[in-house]
């Protein structure tokens, strides 16, 4: 205390270091002492001396609560700074000493009442930041004042305390009746106020998904558009950001809203323009394209976008990202402006990234040239991952723009002669793609690639350059030399390497047979023998097979005419690209993604969509084919990058996954059950299939495989024989549970008119503890179909497939084929909507198709979901009564134990029954895959076919889905 | 909302912290902090990162990290905008936004952070307004604090708040009233090896400095208007005036603002100043290099050029330079492999000239990478894309105000590629 004292003489003496940095001098022992001494003294200035002090404390993040009650009896003063210091600590402190925060309840409410609009608003809202229950119940009254204040700064300062109370105690706000206040407040005189009951409604819709607390009507939205015009930025965003919500009648409301909002796009504030880009992007779909007011709108939309860009870097970042979905929905608005999207060598990296994105995807045949030519500078700057995004860009223009395709090969050429060793690499990558693309056009090439064989370390680079040599294996005279030399190292490889070395050599003995049996050979030894990996295991496995069996089967299947890669890379999803208009702005748009998929605490976030065009001049749109038709007219094929969703489907011949986790059940019992089924086969495989039929017969793997469920079936090597394995199978599971766990019958998922003639139909069942997936494939096309795949979208339990769809033959026009597909759990999760919603992609030689279908929650119920009674009792007891939930199960005719038993085939455990006046009530429990328990009380009353069911369990949302199970088992 | 805002310094140290709502451990930084190591220079550290349960929105200014977390979905840019918001208030109110001044002045930037967000919704962020309520610090002022007790928060209700003209403080008075605004233009471009203009663009700005007394209320015309095609403004402009009569017309901010900023798009012809002669080589053997450039005068409306200097970033090998320039000093940073050219004026009949030899590290490979020139100059006295104000005339005061428009032409990210 004596130095503090000192310094403060000295400051006075001087007169001249009068500042803040003064409170961090003290930082010895006994500090909290001093404080405590000086914050109880009588001179009102030392006291706020303190009061600094301790906030200079706190914010540097050291602990000075134990000051607690001296700062709060500093609280009652009429100096409006010290008022406000002690305000500071209390709202960081209070949540730590509850009881002494209760000392401070009255000077509040007293503040509340002060003549002193500044003293009622802060009162109010300091009250709000006091997370302390015992204090927001007398925060309500003085609240429900300022609500209805005479002064608007009050009123717009109590709109935000009730977002802030919510988050406290939402109950306590909805029976208090603050949110019918907070909707009066839209229609306030002051348009401050407006902007902030918005704020604060939106805020409390977030966390209350269906609530229906924004209920805009057309003249709710005139108020908005009026205030819109006159709060500050923030509220001018935060308006915009709900204008958004809103689903216009018709194209001429739609047109209306839009010019009122055209003039925020010059606005300073950059938030402001990017929201009002959104509300423009999506009420634009209403409107008919021949209105000349279109064509207004989309020239009005550039400049303020392109002015974003000389913002600063961070802005220009989120800016950036956003301007990548709007090029994708609709190129033209920034077609004519590619040069601002040149890259500057003193960009951040992130900046220069996105940027290199967006020139791609408007590069067209007008101004490849000069996209060229930046994309050639930008190979030779200093950062590799820059200069590698730009060598693979090049690549892309080759494939985007074909007139430009001969340019950038020879672009290419010129940057692999420089030999810095990650340029080769990367246009070895690209060049593989340029293959693709153009087949039988640039291969004279391929020597100058064979030239950097050695440099190349990266794994894809290597997989692409074996790629490479296996398909033109033909032209390439020392292929086999070269192949073999990636032989020698092979357990050093990556499964990458691995896997497309396998199918190269297996191409080359196609091509080639005479001279490289002995090389296929060992390379199909090395990869079933002496390898861990399930997926080289099983490829290795199905090329010895084919090979043996049918090679000229094998030549079709293995050299089959690959199917083109379509023009734009890594393309949104239209759906997905949809949802994400409609969140320009946020931070899905910078991530991409829907917020379903990320943002915590928003609770079934409900996706949006943009609305249908009204355009009544084109409306032959069939209605299944909705608003997307509207717009693009022929929506692009999609192929998504690496590591997205569906990746790997469509470059299953390049990349195949790298997953090596559970290995699936399949591999081992699925040549055992050949073996078993075919004698014949064994004749037809020859002398190679003899070490290793013999090999796994001894094997325990196949005695267990019988054990296992069918999951593990091969789906097929032809149709017949797999139904009768299925029969064999079906019998197998009949004896070993006698009470079949629940499985609806198969519906239509994907019907053929939407998948080029493939249907596909199915459901789910759980077979001893194995979820399945059962599909018939119908091939209603004229064409055969090969090369199936399957990919699951992530979803709320992390369903996955457990390996590879089995579908060995090609489909025949006319043919079904009966597929089980094992799954497991251990996929990325994802909420979904409803919550058990699975998104599916089928690949087949055709083209990629999506379908979503349901499945019964109680597939995910696990067999080790009996609970202990006692804990049963205190669960029950446990989770709060908020998450019960209630529903009825009409017209079912089981008496109790029929029920019990019927749903304990499906794994609900019946743990207690008990009987009160003829009603019997069942207490049961069931474990999810994800070991989220779910109990139930359920009432069966002689007599009356209506069941009561309760549910209880700490993730609410899943009770929904259980009571559907339950009604689903009950009734079948 | 805006959750939390903390301030980090370059080497990493947090030394401020503000919660709006529930306190978070400054541990949610170690996620920045990560990012930060793997970005290397602070530039390049994305702005936008996800942690488990918050995302952190970082901007960079003045060497410092301004990072807020956040935990539900809110516009990223609304929060980018923001910070750079509570940076430009504390430049504002400090005359710089340092580390130094902030740690002096915490507790007014404690209260200047509560007074701006409130529950994570910005609630004040109008200078004229934060400073009615919170007054700017002064040596006078603090000495006078001190010694009466009397505090710099102001206890009535700050007038802009609730008008509709939030900028503007009521009952302003001045002896002297002006009001002077300075057209500023930036050319940003890109020159490639040849001289050939590859991107070029004007990013223009009219700052204001009026100082008038009551509610004056302005109109600002232009001689050539339709130049403007791409603006954005500061919110006290009438958009609709804009829109049908293309003049400015607005109830000015009292003080410093800027009341437009303008992008003269690369669609139209840019003048170039300057063109610049170069020729930077190395050799395959002998571990050297050569250097020469000179620069003449291109399009400068008869102008002089001033303040012109020449940065380039030489590749990592380069050890020392042995150059002469005709004219100006030169500097070579060995640490950051800057070369730095201060030119001076352009003078038309003796041009600039720079050349020597540049010594590389023995044995080091041929550097792949061409070092770009970046190039600084300025004009006086022209706004380089034709803008002129024509006239400006005062409303709704009787008293005659001085005026003055001034004109500069600087170069914005103006760079040469060799």
């Amino acid at each position: 205390m004596q130095e503090w004292a000192n310094q403060l003489c000295e400051n006075r003496q001087f007169g001249s270091k009068m500042t803040d940095s003064k409170y961090f001098t003290t930082t010895k022992k006994g500090e909290i002492f001093e404080l405590k001494a000086e914050l109880n003294s009588d001179k009102k200035e030392k006291k706020k001396e303190a009061v600094k002090k301790v906030i200079a404390s706190m914010t540097v993040g050291k602990d000075v609560s134990a000051l607690f009650p001296d700062v709060v009896n500093c609280m009652q003063t009429d100096n409006l700074e010290l008022k406000k210091l002690v305000y500071l600590y209390l709202m960081n402190y209070a949540k730590s000493q509850p009881d002494m925060a209760i000392m401070a309840v009255n000077t509040f409410v007293k503040d509340c009442e002060d003549p002193n609009p500044l003293i009622r608003a802060l009162a109010v809202r300091t009250m709000g930041c006091i997370r302390v229950d015992k204090i927001t119940e007398y925060l309500c009254e003085p609240l429900r004042k300022c609500l209805k204040d005479e002064d608007p700064y009050v009123r717009k300062t109590a709109a935000v305390c009730v977002a802030k109370l919510h988050d406290i105690n939402a109950q306590l706000v909805e029976d208090q009746g603050f949110l019918d206040t907070l909707k009066d407040l839209i229609s306030d005189s002051n348009p401050m106020v407006v902007a902030n009951a918005v704020a604060a409604l939106s805020e409390i819709a977030e966390s209350h998904p269906n609530s229906n607390l924004l209920d805009l009507n057309p003249q709710t939205i005139n108020k908005l558009l009026t205030a819109l015009n006159e709060c500050t930025e923030w509220g001018q965003i935060f308006i915009l950001d709900c204008l958004a919500n809103y689903t216009p009648r018709d194209d001429r409301e739609s047109q209306s809203i839009c010019e009122r909002v055209t003039p925020r796009l010059s606005h300073a504030n950059s938030a402001v323009v990017l929201s009002a880009v959104k509300v423009l992007m999506k009420f634009m779909e209403m409107l008919p394209k021949d209105l000349d007011y279109y064509g207004t709108l989309l020239k009005k939309l550039a400049p303020p976008l392109v002015t974003l860009l000389s913002a600063e870097p961070e802005l220009q970042y989120v800016a950036l990202r956003n301007i990548n979905l709007i090029v994708q929905r609709r190129p033209e608005i920034l077609k004519h402006e590619m040069k601002v999207f040149f890259v500057k060598y003193n960009d951040p990296i992130y900046v220069k990234l996105e940027k290199l994105d967006i020139m791609i995807r408007l590069a067209s045949q007008a101004n490849i040239a000069q996209v060229l030519a930046e994309l050639k500078e930008y190979a030779t700057e200093v950062d590799v991952d820059f200069v590698r995004k730009a060598v693979r860009a090049i690549g892309r223009c080759a494939i985007k723009v074909e007139q430009s395709a001969e340019r950038c090969v020879s672009t290419l050429l010129d940057l692999i002669q420089t030999k810095v060793n990650y340029v080769v690499q990367e246009a070895i990558v690209v060049i593989k793609d340029i293959f693709r693309k153009y087949p039988n056009k640039y291969e004279s090439v391929i020597a100058t690639l064979c030239e950097n064989l050695d440099s190349l370390d990266e794994p894809e680079a290597r997989a692409a350059m074996i790629w490479i040599v296996g398909e033109y294996a033909e032209r390439i005279d020392n292929a086999d030399e070269l192949l073999e030399s990636f032989l020698e190292g092979f357990h050093d490889e990556s499964t990458q390497v691995q896997l497309q070395l396998l199918t190269a050599i297996v191409k080359l003995f196609l091509k080639k047979p005479t001279e490289t049996q002995e090389l296929v050979q060992q390379v199909l030894s090395l990869a079933t023998q002496d390898s861990d990996n399930p997926d080289l295991r099983d490829r290795g496995y199905i090329y010895w097979r084919l090979l043996s069996t049918d090679p000229v089967a094998a030549k079709e299947v293995v050299l089959a005419e690959k199917p083109l890669i379509s023009e734009e890379t890594d393309l949104i999803e239209p759906t997905l690209l949809e949802e994400l208009i409609c969140h320009i702005g946020t931070l899905a748009s910078v991530y991409h993604k829907p917020p379903s998929a990320f943002v915590e605490g928003s609770r079934g976030v409900q996706h949006k969509r943009l609305p249908g065009s009204a355009g009544s001049g084109e409306s032959v749109e069939s209605p299944d084919t909705g608003s997307a038709a509207g717009v693009s007219e022929a929506p692009p094929a999609v192929i998504p990058s690496q590591g997205d969703l569906l990746g790997d489907l469509l470059n299953l011949d390049l990349t195949p996954p790298t997953t090596t986790g559970p290995p699936p059940p399949s591999s081992g019992m699925q040549m055992g059950a050949m073996d078993l089924l075919g004698g014949g086969l064994d004749s037809l495989m020859g002398d190679e299939s003899e070490p290793l039929g013999g090999d796994l017969g001894g094997s325990p793997a196949m005695g267990a495989g019988f054990g296992a469920p069918p999951a593990a079936m091969p789906a097929s090597f032809t149709a017949p024989v797999s139904g009768g394995l299925d029969d064999l199978f079906d019998l197998g599971g009949g004896v070993g549970m006698p009470m079949g766990a629940y499985s609806p019958p198969k519906t239509v998922w994907l019907p053929a008119m939407k998948a080029k003639g493939l249907e596909i139909s199915g459901t789910f069942a759980r077979r001893a503890g194995v979820i399945q997936m059962e599909m018939t494939l119908t091939n209603k096309a004229m064409s055969v179909m090969t090369d199936f795949a399957i990919q699951f979208n992530r979803n709320s339990f992390g369903l996955a497939p457990a390996g590879p769809l089995q579908v060995l033959t090609p489909l025949s026009p006319n043919q079904s084929i009966e597929v089980t597909l094992p799954l497991n759990t251990v996929g990325p999760v994802m909420k979904m909507e409803p919550l058990n919603n699975l998104q599916v992609a089928v690949k087949n030689n055709i083209d990629v198709f999506y379908f979503s279908c349901q499945y019964p929650i109680s597939m995910l119920f696990v067999e080790d979901g009996k609970m202990e009674r006692q804990v049963f009792l205190a669960t029950w007891k446990d989770i709060p009564n908020d998450n019960e939930s209630q529903f009825q199960i009409k017209d079912c005719h089981l008496n109790s134990d029929a029920a019990s038993n019927k749903l304990q085939g499906s794994n609900i455990f019946t743990i207690a029954k008990r009987t009160v006046e003829g009603q019997d009530m069942l207490y049961q429990s069931m474990k999810l895959t994800n070991g989220i328990w779910v109990l139930a009380e359920l009432r069966v009353q002689a007599g009356n076919p209506n069941y009561t069911i309760s549910l209880k369990c700490r993730a609410p949302e899943v009770s929904q889905c259980v009571f559907q199970s339950y009604e689903a088992v009950l009734k079948n | 909302m805006i959750h939390s805002l903390f301030l980090i310094n370059h080497t990493g140290d947090i030394f401020l912290e503000k919660h709006w709502k529930s306190v978070i451990s400054r541990s949610v930084c170690d996620y920045f902090f990560e990012a930060k190591e793997k970005a290397v220079d602070p530039e390049n550290v994305p702005p936008v990162l996800q942690t488990p349960h918050h995302y952190l929105i970082t901007i960079y200014r003045g060497k410092l990290f301004f990072l807020s977390v956040i935990q539900t979905e809110v516009p990223p840019l609304f929060v980018i905008e923001f910070l750079h918001r509570v940076a430009d208030t504390f430049q504002d109110y400090f005359g710089e936004c340092s580390e130094v001044i902030i740690k002096d002045n915490v507790v007014t930037v404690y209260e200047l952070l509560e007074e701006m967000l409130d529950n994570g919704f910005p609630l004040a962020t109008e200078s004229n307004v934060l400073k009615e309520m919170i007054r700017p610090p002064t040596i006078l002022r603090s000495v006078v604090n001190t010694l009466t007790g009397s505090s710099n928060v102001g206890d009535t209700l700050p007038t802009g708040q609730l008008s509709n003209i939030p900028w503007r403080r009521a009952g302003v008075k001045y002896t002297n009233n002006e009001a002077y605004f300075d057209v500023i233009e930036e050319i940003d471009a890109i020159l490639d090896k040849s001289g050939t203009t590859v991107f070029a663009e004007i990013q223009g700005v009219i700052e204001a400095c009026v100082r008038l007394t009551g509610m004056p209320d302005l109109t600002l015309s232009f001689m050539n208007p339709r130049l403007l095609d791409d603006v954005s403004f500061h919110p006290c402009v009438r958009f609709k005036r804009w829109e049908s009569e293309r003049v400015l017309s607005f109830i000015p901010p009292d003080g410093n603002f800027t009341l437009m900023t303008y992008h003269v798009s690369s669609q139209n012809l840019v003048a170039i100043p300057v063109y610049v002669k170069q020729n930077i080589s190395f050799f395959e053997t002998g571990n050297c290099g050569r250097l020469d450039i000179t620069i003449g005068p291109k399009q400068t409306m008869g102008k002089t050029v001033e303040g012109l200097m020449v940065t380039v970033h030489m590749p990592k090998a380069v050890l020392s330079t042995n150059l002469t320039a005709s004219q100006g000093n030169y500097t070579y940073d060995l640490a950051t492999k800057v070369l730095v050219w201060d030119v001076g004026k352009l003078n038309p009949q003796k041009l600039p000239n720079l050349r020597g030899s540049l010594s590389m590290q023995a044995g080091a490979p041929k550097p792949e990478e061409n070092p770009s020139l970046n190039i600084d100059l300025k004009i006086q006295q022209l706004a380089i894309s034709g803008l002129k104000v024509s006239r400006l005339d005062m409303y709704g005061e009787k008293y005659k105000p001085f005026k003055g428009v001034k004109y500069v032409t600087k170069a914005g990210k103006f760079q040469v590629r060799t």
